[in-house]
């Protein structure tokens, strides 16, 4: 434990966390607005808006992580000149949230859509025959009985982009896991102790949010 | 320390085991002569060397060849120690596998760009070193950017958790640091201006620039702000191994064969050969 006695070390394990939330907290916020959105694209009786919520849905589902990061810093910033704030870290950060939030709305939004699927056909239909329009309809009667049957999933969701914010790293913010690699290189001798350490505080802070979010469900589930 | 101790106890019974197997040679050889460098290269006359895999001019790898001038000085190390090149085994090290693989044994040798200080001689023996380098900024050819002092303010893009970009944020706090993985990385940032400079051991800069797609793009500013002496790391408790590759060394750099390997690899980029220093050689460990 001698390595994070040293209040420097100590002090970059702390603030490697922080942008781990960080990058969490603003990507959570992006990725349920687009992907709710993109959810009631794909159900809309649109079909421009449904083939672009599916390629939307295709593309980046089935992109690695690592190439929409890489995507975000040397295509949008390097090449095309896209900068999101004139510091240097909050740049790179900008730019994690902006490939996390595209990433990760793919899946809320498949995640909504499942759970619009759970809510039996009659209530649209009920909707409709009372005059509502479509976006009445999923606005009063469908998304909110879906919503309630996808707070599990969407739980599992956020674990998952909490833990994706590492790769963020790779474009040069010192988030948790360059904090990481950069106390491995220089403590050579203490490599199980340093794993440990971050493996724990991912774990410290992943598993009570997913006991939380199975009360939640359970709480909000709706009874048939 | 519990760790340390098994890891101790695995690495002898592999080292007992490995001399059961040659027993044959080195029946009479208990002492420490057979079980190092120099006794393997007699008993097995092949060798396993780590090198880098993408440090042009150094340690490149094409296909599954290495070209480079730490790869020429390995190939004149395991000529010396009586093992042909093509009985050589290279392996891809990256900064922070070097010591573990010499600690565990996954290679006999390193010669990776590979610094000699005093953590690392905790870990590790040390011979050379071959090579001065020192850390250096590699600009654009058109920039006016003249050296360290200049950088507050700018972007300097290095790998992560380097020794030259902890320098860079210990003695130029006011810089901005765009680190990555790799320095291959920082390049075309440096091309499209997004950073201002790369920073890391000037010979290793001059291998960059010297790449066919971006000669004549960047230069070199020439003022080196540290001094990076390259050694090659082998085995702790090995003196006799180490005592060994400095005599090569020695020997290479009478002999001529010292400038023939720089001048068919760093030499190209137009940088005479540098004389080695035969008195700065390492006295492998004792004290």
């Amino acid at each position: 434990m001698h390595v994070f006695a040293d209040q420097a070390n100590f002090d970059a394990y702390v603030s490697g966390f922080l942008w781990i939330l960080k990058l969490t907290g603003a990507a959570a916020v992006l990725a349920l607005l687009l992907g709710v959105l993109l959810a009631a694209f794909r159900v809309s009786p649109v079909p421009v808006l449904r083939g672009f919520g599916t390629a939307w849905v295709n593309i980046f589902r089935n992109t690695p992580l690592t190439l929409i990061i890489f995507f975000c810093y040397f295509g949008l910033f390097s090449t095309l000149g896209l900068s999101l704030a004139d510091d240097l870290d909050l740049n790179n950060y900008w730019l994690g949230v902006v490939g996390l939030s595209v990433y990760t709305a793919s899946f809320v939004c498949e995640a909504v859509r499942s759970g619009i699927n759970t809510v039996p056909n009659g209530q649209a239909e009920a909707a409709r025959a009372i005059g509502l329009t479509f976006f009445q309809t999923l606005r009063i009667v469908v998304l909110p009985q879906a919503g309630r049957a996808v707070v599990a999933p969407l739980g599992s969701v956020l674990i998952a982009l909490c833990k994706n914010a590492t790769i963020v790293g790779t474009i040069g913010l010192m988030e948790s896991s360059s904090v990481m690699k950069d106390l491995i290189n220089s403590n050579g001798d203490a490599v199980i102790a340093i794993f440990a350490v971050f493996a724990g505080t991912f774990a410290a802070l992943l598993i009570p949010t997913g006991y939380f979010f199975g009360w939640l469900a359970n709480r909000l589930a709706v009874k048939r | 320390m519990r760790i340390k101790r098994v890891a101790a106890v695995a690495a002898a019974a592999t080292l007992a085991l490995g001399m059961t197997a040659c027993g044959g040679d080195d029946g009479d050889g208990s002492g420490s002569g057979s079980k190092g460098l120099v006794g393997k290269a007699q008993s097995q006359k092949k060798l396993v060397i780590g090198v880098k895999a993408d440090q042009p001019g150094l340690g490149l790898q094409t296909g599954s060849t290495y070209e480079g001038f730490d790869v020429e000085i390995a190939k004149i190390i395991a000529k010396g120690l009586g093992v042909e090149a093509a009985n050589i085994e290279w392996k891809t090290t990256v900064s922070a596998n070097r010591e573990p693989f010499i600690q565990q044994g996954t290679v006999d040798l390193v010669v990776a760009t590979y610094t000699i200080n005093d953590e690392r001689k905790q870990k590790i023996n040390f011979a050379g070193p071959y090579f001065i380098a020192g850390q250096d900024l590699l600009v654009k050819a058109d920039s006016t950017l003249a050296g360290p002092e200049a950088l507050d303010g700018k972007t300097v893009c290095s790998v992560t958790g380097s020794t030259p970009a902890k320098r860079i944020q210990q003695e130029h706090p006011k810089a901005d640091l765009q680190q990555f993985d790799s320095y291959s990385k920082c390049l075309p940032l440096l091309e499209n201006g997004k950073v201002d400079a790369v920073t890391t051991d000037d010979i290793i800069l001059a291998g960059y620039a010297a790449q066919t797609q971006y000669v004549g793009k960047f230069k070199v500013v020439g003022k080196p702000f540290s001094s990076e002496p390259y050694g090659i790391g082998l085995k702790k408790d090995d003196k006799e191994g180490c005592e060994k590759v400095n005599e090569i060394l020695k020997a290479a750099a009478s002999d001529g064969t010292y400038k023939t390997a720089w001048d068919s690899t760093l030499g190209k980029s137009g940088k005479a050969a540098p004389e080695l220093d035969t008195t700065k050689l390492t006295n492998c460990g004792s004290v």
